[in-house]
């Protein structure tokens, strides 16, 4: 048993309003630069649809991930032989335009415009070249299914369900959910193994993925690389970038900043303890047990056999506290309740989605609009997405998984509506709560920790000990009264 | 005198400020070291660009070498006339490439409106330099025929005596030819550009990733060691700092 520590993360898509405060609160802090104008470290895109660089998932394109090689796994479009011979020129690297054009707007043509019969206007301008351009695109546009003919029907993970899908775009069937992401500090990274220079690394102490801004040398491998499209390129500054789950404040104790933000306060972050020899055996296993096996590749912070393997492994007491106190770990591992993002690309992601479970379906029938179920919820099995649709998603195809979790969190709701309105008939919620192996203290809990959580439930972020850390690049003693690092370069573009 | 600055002077100079400069901003600028790719902002035409560029360059570079490191093999091959033409064929057929793809590398910096925004004023000076050399090239492969055959004759004792450090350029002074003469002065002076350009992204190749395992996992503090350690700073400097 080799333990490490990881920071992950849940999202719990029921809670999300789309109100993309988490994305702006990202951009304001690290992406308001020139050459990270098209950047969305964070974004949150509206499911069905193609997110954002458009149809990112769709994999036959980018060649992102990994792909099954026997018992161990390979790159799927970049690695040494790969990666060295594209080189010259990545043939599977996204452009600009699957992005879109950051643009602003000239504001002061608004003030200087002569006087004249027309209100002034403020025309858009490219941030790239500065010349007026015509918006045809951005980070969100397709958000709360906007133009879906273009956007929703091309959604990758729609292409296995025809039938289903036809169904789905009627418009009294129609619904979407929002899907917020960021980069997943997966556990078996695509992008690190695929930066020929060694820029990119996995922070030992709380798994962390970074780039090394002074080793990167644009060879942008880690772009095609990271299926989730969650490494960047700066056009400005030749230098690949990413999420740094706000590194800076999670060493002083304060949740990332889009996790703070977050409006919805669907964001959960804590400690999980996971087994890093089992990593490659997981990450090349069949993919109908993906789900499973990674799962299971976070152990129990209880067991004193991983307390005393954590420790030898130099994992500080208050980590293992913190993994003891995760919600992560409630929702991922005790709860079952929380799916990886698209399992099959096989990077082992620590960001775990609670599906949505979707509002209850009506039709208009003779001219009124009416639930088309008896009861007030209706079985999961009627959700207005397809069941496929969310497998395809969070379980890479297996339905029995998504229709699981959808069950606990109906059984969770009819519990509750038993305890605060009681209508409900009593078998009912007991057939719903022993068909998912739920006792009414776990329902509670679940409940507790959705609804109610406070700040300090919903985030248990370890000391990060940084102060001993410094040792390693100086010696105190000899730096005693100096302040800061000592290293610092302008992050100017070379010639 | 013109002689002994163009072929005793300039390169000296040129290997001492290639050495420094390149040192001290891999040393002290690092963030600038970098390819510069403008394949986000323009991905088609660079394809037709820069492949056939760089893989024409990339023969090349080992074609030169090898003639440099072991003249008397190239002459040994040279032997048999076909293989004196397929070798010269193959090598001119590497210059045409490396050519058209500098023309459809420019063609695309004077074109794209996104990729004139990331050029720089080194930039121009790089194509200009890149222009002058692998045309000379070609023009001494066509004119001056059979180069891989005078090569070790001329060309590889100028060479040699300027890295003992005992520079004889007899061989190369009384050699008939301006278009070698070019080839040789740019050479050099692209060599002193290295650390003023993106010339320094192929110094940074980075062979090591054949070796390296895929993973890398870097800890900012080593606890297993100190707790075994008996010395007071176990500390070794980690690589990402
Ligand atoms: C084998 C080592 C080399 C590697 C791995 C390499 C790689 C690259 C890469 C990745 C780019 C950026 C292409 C893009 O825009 O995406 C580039 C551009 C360039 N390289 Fe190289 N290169 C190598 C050798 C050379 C050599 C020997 C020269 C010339 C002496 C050279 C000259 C250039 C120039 C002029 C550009 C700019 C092309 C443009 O964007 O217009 N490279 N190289
Ligand atoms: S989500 Fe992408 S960028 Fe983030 S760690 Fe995984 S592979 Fe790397
Ligand atoms: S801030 Fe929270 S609720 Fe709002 S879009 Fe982001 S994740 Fe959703």
């Amino acid at each position: 048993m080799n333990i490490r520590s990881q920071i992950a993360m849940v999202f719990h898509l029921d809670k999300c309003i789309g109100c993309h405060t988490c994305s702006i609160a990202c951009k304001n802090i690290w992406t308001d630069r020139k050459g990270a104008e098209y950047m969305w470290w964070n974004n949150v895109e509206t499911k069905p649809g193609t997110g954002y660089p458009t149809k990112w998932e769709d994999q036959e394109t980018y060649k992102g991930g990994w792909e099954k090689n026997g018992d161990t796994v390979s790159l799927k479009g970049t690695g040494k032989f790969k990666g060295l011979k594209n080189i010259f020129h990545n043939p599977y690297m996204p452009v600009l335009d699957d992005y879109y054009e950051p643009w602003t707007y000239k504001y002061q043509d608004l003030f200087t415009a002569p006087e004249g019969d027309d209100q002034p206007i403020a025309r858009p301008v490219s941030l790239v070249t500065g010349e007026p351009i015509e918006i045809k695109s951005g980070p969100n546009w397709d958000d709360d299914l906007g133009g879906s003919p273009d956007f929703a029907r091309k959604d990758v993970n729609m292409e296995k369900l025809t039938p289903e899908q036809e169904a789905m775009f009627q418009l009294e069937r129609m619904t979407f959910h929002y899907l917020p992401r960021i980069c997943n500090h997966c556990l078996n990274p695509a992008c690190v193994a695929s930066c020929p220079s060694g820029a990119l690394y996995k922070r030992g102490e709380d798994g962390v993925v970074l780039i090394n801004q002074e080793r990167c040398r644009a060879w942008r491998m880690c772009v095609t690389a990271c299926p989730y499209k969650k490494s960047y390129y700066n056009w400005h500054t030749g230098k690949s970038e990413k999420c740094v789950l706000c590194y800076p404040r999670l060493e002083s104790g304060q949740a990332p900043a889009c996790f703070h933000s977050c409006v919805g306060r669907i964001r959960y972050l804590g400690v999980l303890l996971y087994d890093a020899d089992k990593i490659e055996a997981v990450a090349s296993c069949k993919e109908e047990e993906l789900v499973d096996r990674h799962i299971d590749i976070y152990v129990d912070p209880f067991d004193p056999a991983v307390i005393e393997a954590a420790t030898a492994n130099g994992i500080a007491m208050s980590t293992i506290e913190a993994a003891q106190k995760s919600p992560v770990y409630k929702f991922v591992k005790l709860w079952k309740l929380a799916l990886p993002l698209h399992p099959e690309y096989r990077t082992l992601p620590n960001l775990f989605y609670v599906p949505a479970l979707l509002p209850g379906m009506a039709s208009v029938q003779d001219g009124i609009y009416n639930s088309t179920t008896k009861s007030l919820w209706g079985g999961i099995d009627t959700t207005r997405l397809p069941m496929k649709y969310l497998a395809s998603l969070f379980s890479a195809g297996n339905t029995e998984k998504v229709a699981d979790v959808l069950k606990k969190l109906m059984a969770v709701r009819m519990h509750r509506r038993g305890v605060t309105v009681g209508d409900l008939k009593a078998d009912e919620i007991s057939q719903a709560m022993k068909e998912t192996n739920l006792s009414g203290n776990t329902a509670d809990e679940i409940f507790r920790l959705t609804s109610l959580a406070t700040f300090d439930d919903r985030f248990v972020i370890p000391p990060a000990h940084r102060e001993e850390s410094i040792e390693m690049l100086e010696n105190t003693a000899d730096v005693k009264g100096n302040t800061g690092f000592g290293f610092k370069e302008t992050p100017a573009r070379g010639l | 005198m013109l002689n002994q600055l163009l072929f005793v002077a300039l390169p000296y100079v040129a290997l001492a400020i290639f050495l420094v400069g390149s040192i001290y901003r891999y040393l002290y600028k690092g963030f600038k070291v970098s390819s510069l790719s403008s394949q986000f902002l323009e991905g088609r035409q660079l394809f037709f660009g820069s492949q056939p560029f760089h893989w024409g360059l990339f023969f090349l570079f080992f074609g030169h070498l090898i003639a440099f490191l072991f003249p008397s093999t190239v002459i040994a091959w040279n032997g048999q006339t076909v293989r004196l033409l397929i070798l010269e064929c193959a090598s001119f057929a590497f210059g045409i490439s490396a050519l058209w793809g500098l023309f459809a590398l420019i063609t695309r910096r004077l074109t794209n409106k996104r990729v004139q925004i990331v050029t720089s004023k080194m930039d121009v000076v790089v194509y200009l330099v890149l222009l002058v050399q692998i045309i000379s090239g070609l023009c001494v492969a066509y004119f001056n025929r059979w180069g891989s055959n005078w090569f070790a004759a001329f060309l590889t004792p100028y060479l040699r005596s300027i890295f003992v450090f005992d520079p004889q350029i007899d061989a190369i002074s009384t050699v008939n030819s301006v278009w070698l003469k070019i080839h040789v002065v740019s050479a050099f002076s692209i060599i002193a550009i290295i650390p003023f350009t993106r010339f320094v992204h192929f110094l940074v190749y980075p062979v090591d990733y054949l070796w390296r395992s895929y993973q890398q996992v870097i800890w900012n503090w080593d606890r297993r060691s100190i707790r075994t350690s008996r010395a007071h700073q176990v500390g070794e400097k980690s690589k990402n700092n």
